[in-house]
């Protein structure tokens, strides 16, 4: 219906908007200040945080807080983002992809397969990062642990944070990539020539619907 | 324990060089089990010259009291009750505490740079004012020894008296130890006084007497001489065959690197995709 007047396609509504936004604040936060405690080359990092036992401190509950921001965006995305038999073309075809020739491309729905990849990673990983974080935190829970039980959940810790970020790097990356997508999660909406070239088959379900 | 040292073999989290110019000759405790009585007064000595007091506990059972290491507490006597022998009980009291490893796992995983230094004469010391509490060094120490203090959230563990070794005195226990089982010097002069003793725990009958000075975290600062060298284990669990855990060399020497290298090598690919490829956009505006 928006689409008449001023050829704009609401894509989130506000409540998606700020609960992407609120997880995505506090997943740069856990990153930054996990980052900071990995290697020493990010150790600077701590000073964003007040310091090293600041950012010690903060870390978990900050991971903590991210997590149950993201269980509300889990569940509100779920259904849109079952994977299937175009997906696994759309993969096939990733020189296109990262070539610009959308045109070759079976036509995407609401969300092409990396996107769905990126939701379903994060599904599995950010429980994993919960689970091996609250392992390690100190002093709280660390210490009912077996050290044995302490060095694999740090390593698988800092095994999923890397997945993770560098997954939200690419995520970030293509929302810069692809023009006119940023607004959709700023503003809410997107060009219906937007949607027509990224999302045909999103594009045709919404028209027909808005009829 | 700062004291401005010109002798620090290798700092916690740093890549470059430490203050290193003074070279001091390496030391180390010497613990004969065999001559240890189990009194205590070096866990006394610990607490009195650290200034440290721990909580009057309650007796569990057993004569380790308390009955493990804590903040205030760097050195425990463990006892165990053993048959080597069928039918001939050998009770085994070891003083248990930093071992000041010569490839210390604590030091390797601490993420806080100069909160773990380890000094050109082996001593590996915790500097609490840069320690952010992250437990990192209980992860990597193959012998269970850091403890995180619950009122400041610090790590301790025994120093080694680094202050007054760096004086010329010998640790606070080895100068109570009443019958001469702690002894301390050089460490070479150490290993020598160690094989004295070993011959003479041979003649006694105790075949398997040796030296425990395990190579697997490059020896250690702190060694003991074991009647029974073959069977470590029976000495309250004390490792056969300590190293670095695999999983803590992937954690610090794999992942580490090879994880950071690997967000820049991301981000640098997402900015030359860029610049090459350029921006995806949207090729024909609808106009109608
Ligand atoms: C889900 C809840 C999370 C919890 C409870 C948690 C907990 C922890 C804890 C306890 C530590 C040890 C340092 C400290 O005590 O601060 C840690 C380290 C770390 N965390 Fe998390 N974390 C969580 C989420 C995350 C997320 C989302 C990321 C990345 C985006 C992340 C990345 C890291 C990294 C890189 C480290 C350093 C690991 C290392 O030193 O090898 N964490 N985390
Ligand atoms: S608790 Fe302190 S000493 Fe131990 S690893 Fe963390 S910063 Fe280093
Ligand atoms: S025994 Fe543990 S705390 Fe002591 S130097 Fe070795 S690794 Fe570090």
């Amino acid at each position: 219906m928006m689409r008449t007047d001023s050829a704009l396609i609401q894509r989130y509504t506000c409540s998606d908007r700020v609960n992407h936004w609120v997880v995505a604040i506090t997943f740069i936060l856990a990153a930054l200040s996990g980052l900071a405690l990995f290697d020493p080359i990010f150790f600077w990092l701590t000073n964003l945080f007040g310091g090293g036992p600041w950012t010690r401190i903060v870390h978990p509950y900050i991971g903590l807080l991210m997590f149950i921001l993201f269980i509300g965006m889990a569940l509100r995305f779920w259904s849109s983002n079952h994977l299937t038999a175009a997906d696994r073309q759309w993969m096939k075809q990733w020189r296109d992809v990262i070539g610009k020739h959308e045109e070759n491309l079976p036509q995407v729905g609401k969300y092409n397969a990396g996107q769905k990849y990126v939701f379903w990673i994060l599904v599995i990983t950010l429980p994993l990062l919960l689970l091996t974080g609250l392992i390690m935190w100190q002093p709280w829970f660390a210490p009912y642990f077996s050290i044995g039980l302490l060095r694999l959940a740090t390593v698988v810790h800092a095994l999923a944070a890397f997945c993770v970020i560098a997954l939200i790097m690419v995520h970030i990356y293509a929302a810069i990539w692809v023009k006119g997508s940023v607004r959709a999660m700023t503003r809410g909406t997107v060009t219906a020539a937007w949607a027509k070239q990224h999302h045909a088959a999103w594009h045709n379900e919404i028209s027909k619907g808005a009829k | 324990m700062a004291l401005q040292s010109l002798d620090i073999k290798a700092r916690s989290a740093t890549t470059t060089p430490s203050p290193s110019v003074r070279e001091t000759l390496k030391v180390a405790k010497l613990i004969d089990i065999s001559t240890c009585i189990g009194c205590k007064a070096c866990q006394v000595a610990c607490m009195e010259w650290n200034d440290v007091r721990d909580k009057i506990g309650t007796n569990v059972g057993v004569y380790d009291n308390p009955p493990d290491l804590t903040e205030d507490s760097w050195t425990v006597m463990r006892f165990s009750e053993v048959e080597v022998q069928a039918g001939k009980l050998e009770w085994l009291i070891r003083k248990d505490g930093c071992m000041h490893c010569a490839e210390p796992g604590c030091l390797k995983a601490c993420p806080s740079p100069g909160a773990i230094v380890q000094y050109s004469n082996g001593i590996v010391d915790f500097h609490e004012e840069h320690c952010i509490g992250c437990g990192y060094c209980i992860t990597g120490c193959p012998f269970n020894i850091p403890r995180i203090s619950k009122k400041d959230g610090k790590a301790y563990k025994c120093s080694l008296c680094s202050d007054r070794v760096a004086v010329g005195l010998e640790p606070a226990c080895v100068k109570t130890c009443p019958t001469g089982a702690i002894v301390f010097g050089s460490k070479d002069d150490m290993i020598r006084h160690a094989d004295l003793r070993i011959i003479d725990l041979k003649q006694r009958g105790y075949s398997n007497a040796g030296l425990y000075d395990p190579p697997g975290v490059g020896g250690t600062h702190v060694m003991y001489v074991l009647q029974h060298a073959d069977m470590p284990e029976i000495y309250h669990g004390l490792p056969k065959n300590p190293t670095i855990n695999p999983m803590v060399s992937l954690w610090k020497g794999i992942a580490k690197p090879l994880m950071s290298w690997g967000l820049g090598l991301v981000a640098l690919a997402g900015f030359f995709h860029y610049v090459t490829v350029g921006p995806n956009e949207v090729k024909e505006e609808e106009e109608t």
